[in-house]
């Protein structure tokens, strides 16, 4: 099947049979191997890319299904040189060890901070559940996250990331 | 130049290797593509132990994009037996291992045959394809059972399922008394059976290895914690001259002993290389990761601990049955007799014996997994330390401040045989119990007990030692290893001044690029920023033994220390020569050389392109400052600490809650307290996973029924508290840097704090053990069965213990 997908802002078109993961997709096709593979039931999270802004995990989504959206990767996030805040706050907060789902917990992070601008641990820990790491304990992880809280005031990430939020004030939610 | 002005050493310096790691530029072993790169899949029995009569690969051959499709008939004469590098006894038994089974399979999960396609999707569409016939045989899987006459066997040809059976006596050894005599006029008897259970390391990074034959090198890349030990053992496996491998860990995606491995994969990726003549790629699954790389723990432990009836401690005897599942990996039978110096732990005991069985089960094989040994040693006596509390009617840290060894009385010789060269377990102590609020909890504790509160606090206690820096040759040779523990490292000089750090440890998230380059830092008088460090590549970094034991800071890192020496050593000489002054009237600080009483100074940097030019050098002496060092340490470190736990646990439902972890642990000087704290929560969720949520469970028939992450309970950020940790400090005296290392403490530490918190929540209940992991329904059931004379509703079953077992794994 031809697909038409934009990664990282450049837009690709290739020819993918059906059963191709999204994940398979970035990494084989594209080379985006800054997106990695650690489970292969979901649990893991270490996959994690925004589509049209929300996280998603790439192994439980195929290629085809990505076609006409936006994909963002680890390999995005940074403009003109300078890191993300959540990717700044991993690093200062050391929320990251062997650093493989570091990808995939920043990506979540994002999208968790979209969601709640000022989260408090429990809401941190609670939205990161489906993010495994192995080697920190995910302390500094919670650290690394309310710190970025606190440099993306006001306003977390770009405008399509609040989508859900703005649905639920409008709801009435929160 | 600038100098460094205040030491790099003890800084909370953020690391160099993130900048790779947070932005996705990383070089995983998957991520390695190479033109015409073939890929691999493995076939894996279904069973756990039969007879292979045929396979039948022709329908799988002729898939499109099939290149080939090996059985381990095919490569039975090149693919060697699988090294085990630790024959614990002269009569060890080991059977044969090969890479892919050729006549019969011995666990479910052992590799059959190995398909090689164009892409990882043909290759995994064809193993669906390729018919083996099974005849199945008896399943072995309990090491009670395995061992009674008669039993079924899981290598006929052994004539048994004990593979060896290891000894130490205090007696025997010169080291203290006689067991069985202090267990014969003991005041108390505390004799418990305590379950390890099977655990799996689970690394987030999935097992990767590339090779590349079309060089004069085969070049492997491997996600793996032992490079170095990899390309010897490849060699010594396959006979292909050690020479003409190289192999090189990439960034590595964490260990924890699950990559200290020689693995059936790597080998046959080599041999199907060369077979080929192209390069070749396999990645496993999660599912096969779980299934098929090493598992750890899994034992059986029957302890007799005598003492007075004051609490004094007067034996302990140690008898386990070790599961080492279907073959002897690199390390498999060493594993439990690592343990065997460090069930006396940190008290004094007068009289000692350890004897460990180890046992072959139709199970995927067990290794190293963090801590080996010892976690379960540390287990062990901190959960009987608690029991004779119990016992005795005394505070549990009473008993053990009671027992254990003054900070006065060090360098200390167990009952073991080890030199403690240093400790302060009463710092460690006070300090915890003030951070915790040891007596608030308990007199909440008590307030919650005489209400009958539905949830129940518990407080639990570790106060545990290890031995870190693996280690000593002699004490390696000793113990019947193969290998040394030494370390190599080697410190070049650029014309630049810039400096470049060779290193035989293999970093897998540990941050050895920071720490080592602050180390060097402060040896040569160069900024942090200048120091560049090497490894985990053999044709770089020729010698070395690799990352595994807490040994990288306290072998690896002081061959540095050593190397680096020897460059100022030599830059002394030249320093004297250019300011043209006696040796002895050299100084050095802060990067740079003075003549002593006068401002006359030369930099580290000039002297390092004095050599590069060569122009001007002392008489005989040769235009390079670099040097190499081998480290070999004299004793090992032992790094201690004081863990304190708060559980709440809901007597209604047996949910288990940690309220409150405090450790405080003494692992010597610190050369970078960030990530020492990141080591110390990594290893507390590692150890309170065992206490709480993993095991790795087998069914009947000897299938692995925890064989993904759904069902693998690795713990995520929901299950775990926030962890308030401190140190005190009392310098090894065993190294110039007086480090100890901190790799696995939390996680040596925190599995028996976490249970003797679950268990004092309902001891009232008439409950001395729960069996790990803490599920909510094991916690329950003990609570049901409590015993009636000491509050619980009763049953003819004491506590929860083994019995709760059958009471539902999950």
């Amino acid at each position: 099947m031809r697909i038409t997908v934009s990664v990282d802002g450049t837009a690709y078109t290739d020819d993918v049979e059906p059963r191709l993961l999204l994940v398979h997709y970035l990494r084989d096709k594209l080379g985006k191997v800054g997106t990695v593979v650690g489970c292969d039931t979901s649990n893991c999270g270490a996959c994690t890319v925004h589509v049209d802004g929300h996280s998603v995990k790439s192994c439980s989504m195929l290629a085809v299904q990505a076609d006409g959206r936006e994909v963002t990767t680890i390999e995005g996030l940074a403009r003109d040189g300078k890191l993300h805040p959540v990717q700044q706050a991993f690093h200062d907060n050391h929320a990251l060890q062997c650093g493989f789902c570091t990808p995939g917990m920043i990506m979540q992070a994002i999208d968790l901070l979209a969601d709640h601008p000022d989260p408090d641990e429990e809401t941190v820990r609670s939205g990161m559940e489906g993010n495994l790491c192995r080697c920190t304990g995910y302390q500094n992880i919670v650290r690394a996250v309310r710190d970025a809280a606190g440099r993306m005031r006001p306003g977390a990430g770009p405008e399509a990331e609040r989508v859900e939020q703005r649905s639920a004030q409008l709801s009435g939610g929160e | 130049m600038t100098a460094t002005a205040e030491p790099e050493v003890g800084k909370a310096r953020l690391r160099k290797e993130d900048a790779r790691l947070i932005t996705g530029r990383t070089r995983w072993t998957d991520n390695i593509t190479l033109p015409g790169l073939l890929h691999l899949a493995f076939l894996r029995s279904p069973v756990a132990h039969a007879r292979i009569t045929a396979i039948d690969v022709s329908a799988a051959r002729s898939m499109p994009g099939v290149i080939a499709v090996f059985t381990g008939r095919d490569l039975a004469d090149e693919q060697g037996s699988l090294p085990c590098a630790w024959p614990i006894t002269e009569d060890m038994k080991a059977p044969n291992a090969p890479s892919l089974a050729v006549d019969e399979v011995n666990f479910a999960g052992e590799a059959v045959a190995v398909v090689v396609a164009r892409g990882p999707y043909e290759a995994a569409d064809a193993l669906s394809a390729i018919d083996v016939d099974y005849e199945e045989l008896p399943v072995v899987l309990d090491m009670a059972a395995a061992l009674a006459d008669g039993a079924d066997l899981v290598h006929p040809e052994l004539g048994t399922n004990k593979s060896a059976l290891w000894v130490f006596d205090s007696a025997q050894a010169g080291t203290g008394g006689d067991v069985d005599l202090a267990i014969a006029e003991a005041e108390v008897l505390i004799e418990r059976t305590y379950r390890q259970q099977r655990l799996i390391p689970a690394f987030m990074e999935p097992r990767s290895v590339v090779v590349d034959p079309t060089g004069e090198q085969y070049t492997m890349w491997s996600a793996t914690q032992i490079p170095h030990i990899l390309r010897l053992m490849v060699a010594l496996t396959t006979g292909i001259p050690e020479h003409k491998v190289r192999v090189i860990a990439p960034d590595v995606g964490g260990g924890f002993g699950g990559k200290l491995q020689v693995t059936p994969e790597e080998v046959v990726s080599l041999l199907v290389a060369r077979r080929l003549g192209k390069p070749v790629k396999w990645t496993e699954t999660r599912s096969e990761s779980l299934l098929s790389a090493h598992h750890g723990r899994d034992q059986v432990q029957k302890l007799t601990l005598a003492a007075r009836r004051d609490g004094t401690v007067t034996g302990l005897k140690v008898e386990l049955l070790a599961d080492m599942g279907a073959y002897l990996r690199l390390v498999t039978p060493g594993v439990p007799i690592l343990g065997a110096f460090m069930f006396n732990a940190i008290y004094k005991f007068p009289a000692y014996h350890f004897a460990c069985t180890t046992v072959f089960t139709n199970k995927t094989p067990t290794d190293a997994y963090r801590g080996a040994g010892r976690p379960e040693a540390t287990y062990a006596i901190e959960r009987l330390m608690d029991e004779l509390a119990a016992e005795v009617g005394m505070d549990p840290l009473a008993v053990r401040e009671l027992n254990w060894i003054k900070h006065e009385e060090f360098p200390f010789t167990t009952v073991a045989g080890l030199e403690y060269d240093s400790g302060d377990y009463e710092a460690a102590t006070a300090k915890a119990k003030e951070l915790f609020d040891y007596d608030g909890l308990r007199a909440e504790q008590a307030e919650r007990r005489a209400r009958g509160d539905v949830v129940q606090l518990g407080i639990g206690i570790s106060t545990f030692t290890e031995m870190c820096g693996l280690a000593p040759s002699r004490v390696l040779g000793a113990l019947s290893y193969a290998a040394g523990g030494w370390e190599h490292a080697a410190v070049r000089m650029l014309p630049s001044g810039k400096v470049e750090v060779v290193t035989g440890s293999s970093a897998h998230g540990q941050g050895h690029e920071t720490a080592w380059s602050q180390i060097v830092a402060d040896q040569l008088g160069v900024p942090f920023e200048d120091v560049e460090i090497l490894h985990g590549d053999t044709q770089t970094s020729p010698r070395g033994l690799d990352t595994y034991g807490s040994r990288s800071l306290t072998v690896g890192a002081i061959a540095v220390v050593k190397a680096a020496e020897k460059v100022v050593a030599k830059a002394r000489r030249i320093a004297a020569h250019l300011l043209e002054c006696a040796e002895d009237d050299v100084e050095f600080s802060a990067g740079a050389f003075s003549v002593r009483g006068t401002d006359k100074l030369v930099a580290m940097s000039d002297i390092a392109f004095a050599v590069f030019s060569a122009h001007d050098l002392p008489e005989g002496m040769e235009p390079s400052l670099d040097a190499e060092a081998t480290f070999d340490p004299e004793n090992f470190s032992f790094p201690h600490g004081t863990h304190l736990c708060a559980a709440e646990v809901d007597t209604e439902t047996g949910a288990v809650r940690l309220r409150k972890y405090v450790c405080v642990d003494d692992i010597g000087k610190v050369v970078n307290p960030l990530i020492v704290e990141g080591q110390v929560h990594g290893g507390l969720a590692q150890g309170i996973a065992q206490a709480l949520y993993e095991e790795a469970v087998h069914d009947e028939a000897g299938t692995l029924v925890t064989g993904t992450f759904a069902d693998y309970l690795l713990p995520s950020a929901a299950d775990l508290p926030a962890f308030v940790t401190d140190r005190t400090e009392t310098p090894s005296s065993t190294n110039p840097l007086g480090v100890k290392g901190v790799g696995e403490a939390g996680t040596i530490a925190s599995t028996p704090a976490v249970v003797n918190a679950v268990v004092d929540a309902v001891r009232h209940l008439g409950v001395n053990d729960i069996a790990m992991p803490c599920t909510p329904m094991r916690v329950w059931t003990a609570i049901q069965t409590g015993r009636p004379d000491a509050g619980g509703p009763g049953s003819t079953e004491a506590g929860g213990g083994l019995g709760s077992l059958s009471g539902g794994a999950q």
